[in-house]
């Protein structure tokens, strides 16, 4: 077992809303360890999304961390006061890929002047030491490193998301959040950017939580899975164990959904409904009106997670 | 075989490229980004034929051209024989339309939002004239919808599209196009935008009306894994051509072109025993503009296999490999 890099107890933050709070993120408990990557799946609304700012200590308005606690490395970081979490622990601790960044890169200022800005801020180099620092990391990224001097425009969608993840890296952090870093991409350049994941991962030992709603992808790079519904953690546990022994009726669902390649499926399985309305989760295992096992406690009860095997937990009665 | 429901015949068109002052001044030719470059395929009766594809080889183009959404720069397109590239006046390009309808990617902005439920598929019936009377269009409303399973259509007609969830609303969309009760449906990546589950959900139910009603698709998708499991047939466009063409299985399973095993290889599937291993890509940069095609086969600069005086010099013909398994290399089975 490696060494435990974050630790996430208890989790919950909510969003404040006008008609009450929505409880995005309820009651998450996990581990991440040293040089392995999590991947962090569900449907949209579930949660995953929030998870990441919330861990980046970044909850967006109207969020809160209601309550939970959040170590990186050792150190809690619920409740620091804005401007240590700024200076200390943002991009130089916990680092994220946000979804759709590519397209957030500024128009008007080359890659270089935008990658070099946190190592001004944060490490207070000089800017011919930080541009060439720009470089190493661009080229770590498998791009010229020429391209500092070129305008987002110049550069296509898969190059642009390089320079994100790039950027992400460059104040060496502990700890990456990948946030659907390859949703908007062609398969082709999809496939080039997970493998880019991969060798990061060899190379630096990266620590990583991976994001997406495709368990495809998931499965190409993630050590261990999370199944997330309705703002909870159902199923989690090592990869093999997720996809191969499903232990919460949820992903054996999801997992049935998925068309494959090479398989002829004869019927694809859906989970009928739609997820809940955060606002007003149904009582007791909240899956209960969408699963075909639903019994009269799970109505009732809320289920905790339970161990299944070894490291592998799912949260259900029938278990 | 039988008389296909669409033929599509060297299908072409060409954007023009704005010019600036000086270009023009110079007198240098105009340019044109060649969206679709002599595409022909047929669709016969119930089936479904896939154009798979990543961003900007020309798939959602061919699909409005055969919408007559947009003219074609050459080529023929004829549904059930009838020419429709020399329908010139509104009435017959009305009469087109009934006969052809879009579903479209994304549920939230195809509808209006101002519109209830029973306006969203009130519309096409009084366009086109359908149904005399409110009561005899109220019927065929709630027949269409509860071909969708949208049900009771009473709880469903007199709420707004936000009302609904996504996989709902992409029902409302395919009962909105399957009033006029086409021959012929354009869909355009129906599911891309939908959560795994309710994708599921909505290709059941396109398959099944297909099955029940007879419906032919042309299914327009970046996504192999769905087009194996919905289309009868797969044809993989590259900058504005398809480069290979056959039965769904037989392309995904057996593919010729250097292109297409490229793209098989670079699906991600559900199996974690890979995650450790780096997938080599048989191919090599990026997607060229559409504007400055490469000569001779225009996959070489990327291909693998590219053979020097022959790939670049020569433009490859679309030859039948095997029983309808179409490809267009020079290479074929050589590789």
């Amino acid at each position: 077992m490696g060494r435990k890099i974050l630790e996430v107890r208890n989790l919950k933050m909510y969003y404040f809303t006008s008609r009450g709070p929505v409880k995005a993120v309820d009651d998450v408990t996990f581990d991440l360890e040293k040089g392995e990557v999590l991947g962090l799946a569900g449907e949209s609304g579930c949660g995953k999304s929030s998870i990441g700012f919330t861990l980046m200590g970044m909850p967006q308005p109207p969020g809160r961390i209601v309550s939970g606690s959040i170590k990186i490395d050792g150190r809690e970081i619920v409740g620091l006061p804005e401007d240590v979490l700024r200076r200390e622990i943002r991009w130089q601790k916990i680092s994220m890929i946000f979804q759709g960044a590519m397209n957030a890169l500024n128009p008007v200022y080359t890659i270089g002047y935008q990658m070099i800005e946190p190592l001004i801020y944060h490490k207070g180099m000089e800017r011919e030491e930080a541009l060439e620092k720009a470089m190493k990391y661009l080229e770590l990224v498998g791009l010229d490193p020429e391209i500092v001097y070129r305008y987002p425009h110049e550069l296509s969608g898969g190059m642009k998301q390089r320079v994100v993840i790039a950027t992400a890296l460059i104040l060496e952090p502990d700890i990456v959040i990948a946030d659907e870093p390859t949703t908007a991409l062609d398969v082709v350049v999809q496939a080039q950017i997970i493998n880019l994941m991969k060798r990061l991962k060899k190379k630096l030992g990266l620590s990583m939580i991976f994001i997406t709603h495709d368990l495809s992808i998931l499965a190409e790079i993630s050590d261990r899975v999370a199944i997330m519904y309705a703002g909870k953690i159902v199923e989690i546990g090592p990869s093999e164990k997720i996809y191969n022994e499903p232990a919460h009726p949820y992903t054996q669902k999801l997992l049935a959904a998925i068309p494959r390649l090479h398989e002829d499926v004869e019927k694809l399985e859906f989970i009928p409904g739609s997820p809940p309305n955060l606002l007003n989760p149904p009582s007791g295992c909240r899956f209960h009106p969408r699963c075909p096992y639903a019994m009269d406690r799970c109505r009732q009860e809320e289920p905790k997670l339970v161990e299944v095997d070894k490291d592998h937990y799912a949260a259900c009665w029938l278990l | 075989m039988s008389e296909p429901v669409l033929k599509v015949v060297n299908l072409k068109k060409y954007f023009p490229v704005r010019r600036g002052l000086l270009a023009s001044l110079r007198g240098e030719p105009p340019k044109f980004v060649r969206a679709v470059d002599g595409v022909s395929f047929e669709v016969h009766k119930q089936e479904v034929f896939a154009l798979v594809g990543e961003s900007g080889c020309g798939k959602t183009t061919t699909g409005k051209l055969v919408m007559k959404l947009l003219e074609p720069t050459d080529g023929k397109i004829y549904l059930e024989g009838q020419d429709v590239t020399e329908l010139r006046t509104k009435e017959e390009i009305k009469a087109y339309r009934r006969k052809v309808q879009m579903i479209f990617q994304d549920p939230f902005s195809s509808m209006n939002p101002r519109f209830r439920i029973y306006d969203v598929l009130e519309e096409p019936l009084l366009i086109h004239g359908i149904g005399e009377t409110r009561a005899e269009r109220e019927e065929l409303i709630y027949k269409a919808l509860e071909m969708v399973k949208i049900v009771p259509p009473e709880e469903y007609v007199h709420r707004f599209p936000h009302m609904l969830s996504g996989g709902q609303r992409q029902r409302v969309a395919i009962a909105r196009a399957l009033i006029l009760n086409p021959t012929f449906i354009v869909a355009d990546e129906p599911v891309s935008m939908l959560d795994v589950s309710i994708r599921a959900e909505i290709l059941e139910l396109m398959k099944e009306l297909k099955e029940k009603m007879g419906v032919t698709y042309l299914y327009i998708t970046h996504d192999l894994s769905t087009a194996r499991y919905f289309a009868d047939w797969i044809a993989v466009m590259y900058l504005g051509r398809i480069v290979e063409m056959g039965p769904a299985k037989e392309v995904i399973d057996n593919p010729i072109h250097p292109y297409t095993r490229a793209l098989l290889t670079a699906v991600p599937e559900p199996d974690p025993s890979r995650k450790d291993v780096i997938k080599e890509l048989p191919i090599k940069g990026e997607v060229p503009s559409a504007v400055n095609i490469p000569p001779g086969c225009r996959f070489h600069p990327r291909c693998v296999y590219f053979q020097k005086g022959l790939c670049d010099k020569k433009e490859p013909q679309m030859i039948e490999y095997s029983h309808n398994h179409w490809v267009e290399c020079h290479l074929a089975g050589k590789i």
